[in-house]
């Protein structure tokens, strides 16, 4: 059912989006072929040379009403029983913070800001004011739930198997995040915190094997132009095991402790 | 009541008589067959323009950061450093080849040429209703399409924020989107008198006899359009001084609190930020939901005029009526109407809620049956009939298969979980190319080949116009069918490298060389339609009043018709597409004869 040429799936729902992808584009490619075959027909059998007199009243029976009726139930069909539950999915069923890898990330001009709320699991408090080269996001470190944040650019890691949590905004201007392999696309907008999630379920590590590409990773697209250098706002999700997960925390946490 | 007499019956050889001047007839003239002209070519300037901005563009896409041949070196070292373009400069072309194709090539085309011209002479009239308020209409559209192409001009370049602006970028953006802004304001204004005058000249001045049923599709085309235009413009032209303010007076409209650019915080009281820009209380998505609001029925001002004229040629070179001429009138305005409810389908990865959503996918699933019903019509048009494959006919009939591929890949975009993938990809961009360009643009020069004879007494020549069909319908395809292959695979639009920079494009870039050869090879195509253009005005094969033996009104007229359009007012006797009539003595039956002939 998949149709050829999207990229690789490696979160949960991926397979649903693709699934309407598919379905969207079979339906189609039926169309486009059974019009074409049609217009091909007429434009051959009814050409002047082979149909000199045109024929006033043309077609009498009603069977294009019953195409367009049958296109339009199709749509219907398709609407109530797919699109609408997937994006009701996409949007509402977030899953518990208790549950889930949480992580901010805050898009700038032209690089991924990744807010980690550290062993607490509470987010520091964060003050335009303070924001500074070396603290891009302005994170106050003062904030007793602040001090064990941890932050990184353009490198988002999250463990394999658990839902991860994204709240997205933006400093500046509108950026898109996008995780290609993931299907997942939000944009990420000043004075909005926009919640998104996913399920990993190949890590990066797999999916370089199954690809046979040592040099595979997941990338952090920006799909909203942003500037001259939108074209090079590049990140990398590094989706590891557990145990990886844990120690990146830990070695995370001790340089914050350096 | 000696002047109530003066008034009803004066004679016509008190008619003003005297032969107006150069600068009267030609440049400002009153007449809508001159500022449709008029309209007409300047449109396929800009269109000529825009499409050489998009082949500069095409060159950076296909061989990333080398030196453009040609043009390269004509241009500003702070434009393009050694011949190669920089980023800033790539984001200038790509947000001015929308703007100068929509607003500034194919809208006064199809519209401002083809409507002003047509209007009148289908519906029977002498000139539109309101002249003067046409002649404003154009010169009010130069304005603004010189401060367009101005906008190059100024510091730190043109607009750079796309065609859609979207805030806080264009906001931040330099003095360039200032004075696209201004040039908006001016563009807007120019479409609002058009718009009333088309439709009040439809309502007002139909001939005796042309009940609304009769009238050609084409008419009820420009309606629709002239509606659209009428009631959606306005929210964007409010918005455009809205963002006006934002940029020059200190206001914040669509700018929230606590804005923070380049590490240094805008702050919310007016003037005290460096460079006087305020933030605060304002929020980015309202301008999506005004921009959208008009550009959404947008899409539909562009291709209303094209269905038009693809149904006056198709019932033409088939010898049949339109098949079922009332299903495709009442799809017009079903499709009007129903445009103006679905501007939030681009904008599902904004974050949009379910109840929200689900409201702008019915309707955008709606739309589609309107749309399908005239493509429907057109084709069910071809059955049992005698087709001349004329060249306008080949445009118009490239038309269904390139419109049908169109609107068939809005349908993944349309709904919102399949957008998630395929959102701001060139997948979107063939989506829309194929409805605007070998769709929209082709019905366009299926109508300057269809009227050419009209305008100027000659006809265009066959042998160049077959070779300007088959290349442009060859490269058209090649350039837009593998950027459905990109998207679906994932390459992001308005790259300046094209997608070099991420590993998932590494497959795809390949067709960026195959698209840049195409659009270069398209542009050596449109040479013979320049040629063909410009020669037969001169030396084309004279024609008569009615080339094509065709049934509307305007092929009573002389060709080309002289002031006041008609010999008489025409009376019409019979709906707009009565060819090959059982019975009759010819295959077509003018509207404006009373015999059946």
């Amino acid at each position: 059912m998949n149709f050829p040429g999207l990229p690789q799936q490696a979160s949960a729902h991926a397979p649903q989006i693709d699934f309407v992808l598919g379905l969207e584009h079979w339906s189609m490619v039926v169309l486009f072929v059974a019009f074409f075959a049609y217009f091909a027909f007429v434009l051959v059998r009814f050409r002047q040379g082979a149909h000199p007199r045109a024929d006033y009243h043309g077609m009498r029976s009603r069977w294009s009403l019953y195409v367009v009726a049958a296109i339009a139930i199709s749509e219907a069909v398709l609407l109530a029983a797919f699109e609408l539950p997937e994006w009701n999915d996409r949007i509402n069923n977030l899953p518990s913070p208790e549950e889930a890898t949480v992580v901010r990330v805050v898009a700038e001009q032209f690089a991924w800001n990744i807010h980690y709320p550290g062993p607490d699991g509470v987010f520091g408090r964060t003050d335009v004011n303070l924001v500074a080269a070396d603290n891009p996001i302005g994170l106050d470190r003062s904030d007793p739930a602040g001090k064990d944040d941890i932050t990184a650019i353009n490198q988002l890691t999250v463990p394999v198997n658990h839902p991860v949590l994204i709240h997205l905004t933006s400093k500046d201007v509108i950026h898109s995040f996008t995780l290609y392999e993931m299907r997942v696309k939000q944009d990420a907008i000043p004075g909005t915190d926009s919640p998104v999630w996913f399920v990993p379920t190949i890590t990066t590590e797999q999916m370089r094997q199954r690809l046979g590409k040592s040099d595979f990773e997941y990338e952090i697209a920006c799909s909203q132009l942003c500037g001259l250098g939108h074209y090079r706002m590049r990140g990398f999700l590094n989706v590891v095991s557990d145990e990886e997960y844990r120690s990146y925390l830990a070695q995370e946490a001790q340089s914050l402790r350096r | 009541m000696d002047n109530v007499a003066a008034i009803g019956q004066r004679p016509a050889h008190e008619e003003p008589h005297e032969q107006p001047g150069f600068l009267r007839r030609y440049i400002f003239s009153l007449d809508h067959k001159v500022i449709g002209i008029q309209y007409a070519v300047t449109g396929l300037l800009f269109l000529l323009f825009g499409f050489t901005l998009m082949m500069i563009m095409r060159y950076q896409l296909a061989y990333p950061m080398t030196p453009v041949p040609l043009v390269g070196n004509l241009l500003s070292p702070a434009n393009a450093a050694g011949g190669v373009l920089l980023p800033e400069f790539y984001n200038q072309l790509g947000a001015m080849h929308g703007t100068v194709m929509i607003f500034l090539g194919v809208v006064p085309l199809a519209i401002g040429g083809f409507g002003n011209y047509l209007i009148p002479l289908q519906i029977g009239a002498s000139d539109m209703a309101f002249p003067k308020l046409n002649l404003m209409s154009y010169w009010v559209y130069v304005a603004g399409g010189l401060v367009m192409v101005a906008t190059f001009f100024v510091p730190g370049g043109s607009a750079q924020s796309g065609w859609t602006s979207y805030p806080p970028l264009s906001v931040i953006a330099s003095a360039g989107q200032t004075w696209w802004l201004i040039g908006m304001v001016l563009l807007i204004t120019s479409s609002l008198l058009g718009s009333i005058n088309f439709i009040v000249t439809i309502v007002q001045l139909r001939a005796p006899g042309l009940t609304w049923m009769r009238l050609p599709f084409l008419v009820w085309a420009q309606l629709g359009a002239s509606f659209l235009l009428l009631l959606a413009f306005p929210p964007l032209e409010a918005a455009g001084v809205l963002q006006l303010m934002d940029r020059v007076a200190g206001t914040s409209f669509f700018l929230p609190s606590g804005l923070v650019v380049s590490n240094r915080l805008m702050t919310t009281m007016t003037g005290t930020a460096a460079d006087g820009l305020a933030s605060g209380g304002g929020n980015p998505l309202l301008w999506q939901h005004l921009f959208w609001f008009l550009a959404h029925p947008e899409v539909y001002v562009l291709i209303l005029p094209a269905m038009g004229i693809v149904g006056e040629i198709v019932a033409n070179n088939a010898r049949r009526p339109l098949w079922g001429y009332r299903h495709m009138v009442y799809s017009v305005g079903f499709l009007s109407f129903m445009s103006m409810v679905v501007w939030a389908h681009h904008m599902y990865i904004t974050g949009m809620g379910t109840t929200l959503a689900a409201f702008f996918q019915t309707t955008t699933m709606i739309i589609s049956i309107p749309s399908i019903v005239i493509l429907t019509s057109l084709l069910m048009t071809l059955w049992g009939a005698s087709i001349r494959f004329t060249v306008p006919m080949l445009f118009a009939l490239a038309f269904m298969p390139m419109f049908g591929i169109g609107g068939l890949t809005g349908l993944p975009l349309g709904l919102a979980p399949s957008d998630i993938h395929l959102h701001d990809t060139y997948y979107v961009i063939g989506h829309f190319h194929y409805v605007v360009a070998p769709g929209t643009i082709f019905a366009l020069f299926a109508g300057v080949y269809y009227w050419f004879p009209k305008v100027t007494g000659r006809r265009m020549n066959d042998v160049l116009g077959h070779v300007h069909f088959w290349g442009s319908f060859i490269c058209m395809n090649v350039i837009f069918m593998p950027m459905f292959i990109q998207g679906l695979g994932g390459m992001n639009r308005r790259l300046y490298d094209g997608g070099a920079m991420y590993l998932h494009n590494a497959e795809l870039l390949k067709w960026n060389v195959v698209i840049g050869i195409a659009a270069w090879t398209l542009g050596l195509f449109q040479v013979p339609f320049i040629v063909n253009f410009f020669t037969s005005i001169r030396w084309g094969r004279p024609a008569d009043r009615n080339p094509w033996e065709a049934t509307t009104l305007e092929w009573a007229a002389p060709s080309p018709p002289g002031h006041g359009n008609f010999d008489t007012t025409p009376a019409v006797y019979r709906g707009p597409y009565e060819y090959s009539v059982p019975g009759a003595r010819r295959d077509f039956s003018p509207q404006s004869e009373q015999e059946p002939a």
